[in-house]
């Protein structure tokens, strides 16, 4: 767990500052996100991948400004568009490459694929399909942490799409109520899959909480330091016993739902070039590399040499995905039931 | 052996399991008080860490019974009635149903989910359902339907020490009844069909709540010369294939009983496999009865209309019979 830095502000989480090698780390965890979720989209359009891929490009800075916080024994839970929360929060590349490539050495052994990415033994409860359910798996295990008693806590992350789903308003109520150790983040991408939020959603989300009297703050979602913030308070309250925290990061979803949806869409557009463009302009990575330089913790060859590691792991992920072994098939069977005795 | 009423049945079950083991937890909408009676008295002697009221929020009940059982809990939710698995089905059959699978093997979910089906008692249509053919259709969780006070001791003690998904399905308005219990840890194997009448003429294979009816069928069938075989199956998953077809090569006849719905009912399932491995023993078809396939309505004399009973069990095993015997030598 990081220390706290003196002077933060309560609201906007925006004061106090992650030490030299806290930033250099955020920035290097950002970056493998994305160049390895840039892979994942060229596999994916060469018709290398088996399935499809929903990537989180332009929202690392959430993940890994909440992640920073957490260690093995939190958990966290997460959505379809999962790749960076699991890197994050401590999941193996190698092993989600080779998950999603359908091979054996797979995380989830080619049984889950990429928006099922999960490693126990890190507390990633899992990367999920179906929207709005990893709020009250969330809930159950920030439950157990606090039955527990050893000051371990949950987090949930989910989509302005979520947001709609009744099991808010269900896990605001339930975690308020116990007390739970529990952090929502709500990544405000602006898009429900292919409708933009604004045309769906009523009000402001952070005020759903709010209603709750659930300590809330809305941060920027591509200034990891401001995500890194807030996460820091609300990690900590949880930590103490003062119950569950809610952040919305107001971020954009730079690639679409999923990568080949414009297949699906025929043409049909929800967003005009123009928005993107502006929000390229925010990009996470690049405005930290820019600070980094700009107060001295960095400087143009340091971040190339970040550049080059991370391009490393990646190229080693691909390798490793590509010379798996087949998933056995027996495991459908084998894996539905624990086998036991009784 | 004690003599104990269905619903004291499963509190001891409860109060045994959490005595044994501090990891097993209970929640519920209203288990303090608990209107079925099955969960009274543990708050009292457990306190709120380890049962505990929940808001209605059927969703988040069963989402959260992930969580905990991935947290290293065992964890048993009280669903009142099964009509309300419908408003928790996300969890039900998203996430406890396969997040083992899809995790590949990572994870146990030690969940047990208690609640109450059938009709009878004038209920009506959204508290009176017999939800359970969907539960058999996801995969991953065993259900348990006991007909007895013994059975439900034995097979909720054994759910909730168990490894995976349990559902544990009551029959609403039979907890009263009353049943010897035998002493000590109680424990019932899941899969493992009971006999609760040997026969020569005709099997009936009775699910839960039907076993007593399929019994008083049997009954009156011997009056009229007729010996059934009544199965009670006990667990629908796992299920015990082998007690069924032995039973169908002796009679030759098959009538399954199952209150619910007749269309992709457990009947139907049950109709499947004997079709499928003892086609060679049977004289004539299977037959199902079942409720057919309408809401369960409010009126008693509608509800007893629509509900198995022991006069349609009766008629089926007859017809069954008397069609064989019409058939020329």
């Amino acid at each position: 767990m990081t220390t706290r830095t003196d002077g933060r502000d309560e609201d906007t989480g925006r004061e106090g500052e992650p030490s030299p090698s806290e930033l250099l780390s955020l920035y290097e965890q950002m970056l493998l996100i994305r160049r390895a979720e840039e892979r994942l989209r060229d596999e994916g359009a060469a018709g290398r991948l088996p399935g499809e891929v929903h990537l989180y490009i332009g929202e690392e800075a959430v993940a890994v400004g909440v992640c920073a916080h957490l260690s093995d024994s939190d958990y966290a839970t997460s959505t379809h568009r999962g790749h960076g929360h699991f890197l994050a929060k401590g999941g193996d590349l190698r092993a989600m490459f080779a998950e999603i490539w359908g091979k054996d050495e797979g995380i989830c052994r080619g049984m889950g694929g990429s928006m099922h990415v999960a490693d126990l033994s890190k507390g990633i409860l899992g990367a999920n399909g179906i929207v709005g359910a990893g709020m009250a798996i969330a809930a159950g295990a920030a439950f157990g942490a606090k039955l527990d008693g050893d000051g371990n806590v949950a987090v949930c992350f989910f989509g302005d799409g979520a947001a709609n789903q009744g099991v808010l308003m269900e896990n605001l109520n339930v975690s308020t109520l116990w007390g739970l150790p529990l952090v929502f983040v709500c990544e405000n991408n602006t898009f429900s899959e292919f409708t933009p939020s604004r045309e769906v959603t009523a009000g402001r989300i952070a005020d759903r909480a709010r209603a709750f009297a659930m300590p809330t703050v809305e941060v920027d979602g591509n200034d990891v330091v401001a995500v890194w913030n807030a996460a820091g308070e609300a990690v900590e309250r949880a930590r103490s016993g003062s119950g569950p925290s809610f952040i919305e990061a107001h971020t954009y979803r730079i690639q679409g739902h999923f990568e080949s949806e414009r297949f699906v869409l025929s043409g049909g557009r929800y967003r005009e070039d123009e928005e993107i463009a502006a929000w390229l302009d925010r990009d996470p990575i690049a405005r930290l590399g820019e600070r980094l330089v700009a107060i001295g913790v960095a400087d143009d060859a340091s971040l190339a040499a970040a550049e080059a590691r991370v391009m490393e792991r990646v190229a080693e992920a691909v390798a490793f995905a590509e010379a798996g072994m087949p998933a056995d098939p027996a495991l459908a069977e084998e894996l539905m039931f624990v086998r036991e005795e009784v | 052996m004690a003599r104990r009423r269905l619903i004291q049945a499963v509190g001891d079950a409860l109060a045994e399991e959490m005595r044994r083991d501090p990891k097993v937890i209970v929640y519920g909408e209203d288990v303090e008080l608990s209107i079925t009676g099955d969960t009274r008295g543990l708050h009292d002697m457990f306190g709120h860490d380890r049962i505990r009221n929940t808001p209605i929020c059927e969703a988040t009940l069963t989402g959260m019974a992930v969580g905990l059982a991935a947290a290293g809990y065992r964890v048993v939710v009280h669903m009142m009635f099964s009509n309300f698995f419908y408003t928790g089905m996300d969890a039900i059959g998203n996430q406890m149903s396969k997040l083992r699978l899809m995790t590949g093997g990572q994870v146990e979910l030690p969940i047990t989910v208690i609640a109450g089906y059938g009709g009878g008692a004038a209920n009506a249509a959204q508290h009176s359902d017999s939800a359970y053919p969907m539960l058999l259709n996801l995969g991953g969780i065993n259900v348990l339907t006991p007909s007895t006070p013994a059975d439900a001791k034995g097979l909720l003690k054994t759910a909730i020490r168990g490894r995976n998904p349990s559902f544990f399905l009551e029959p609403s308005g039979r907890g009263g009844e009353i049943g010897e219990v035998p002493d000590g840890d109680h424990l019932v194997r899941l899969g493992v069909a009971a006999i609760r009448r040997e026969g020569t003429d005709a099997t009936i294979v009775a699910i839960g709540r039907m076993v007593k009816p399929a019994l008083a069928a049997a009954e009156s069938l011997a009056a009229q010369g007729v010996s059934a075989e009544v199965i009670d199956p006990r667990t629908l998953v796992p299920f015990d294939e082998t007690t069924v077809l032995s039973s169908v090569e002796k009679t030759g006849r098959l009538v399954v009983v199952d209150e619910a719905r007749e269309r992709c009912g457990v009947a139907s399932q049950i109709a499947a496999v004997v079709a499928e491995k003892g086609f060679a023993s049977l004289k004539g078809p299977v037959r199902r009865v079942a409720t057919p396939n309408v809401a369960i309505p409010y009126a008693p004399n509608a509800e007893a209309h629509v509900l198995p009973g022991a006069e349609r069990i009766t008629a089926a095993v007859l017809e069954l019979v008397g069609a064989v015997r019409r058939l020329p030598a």
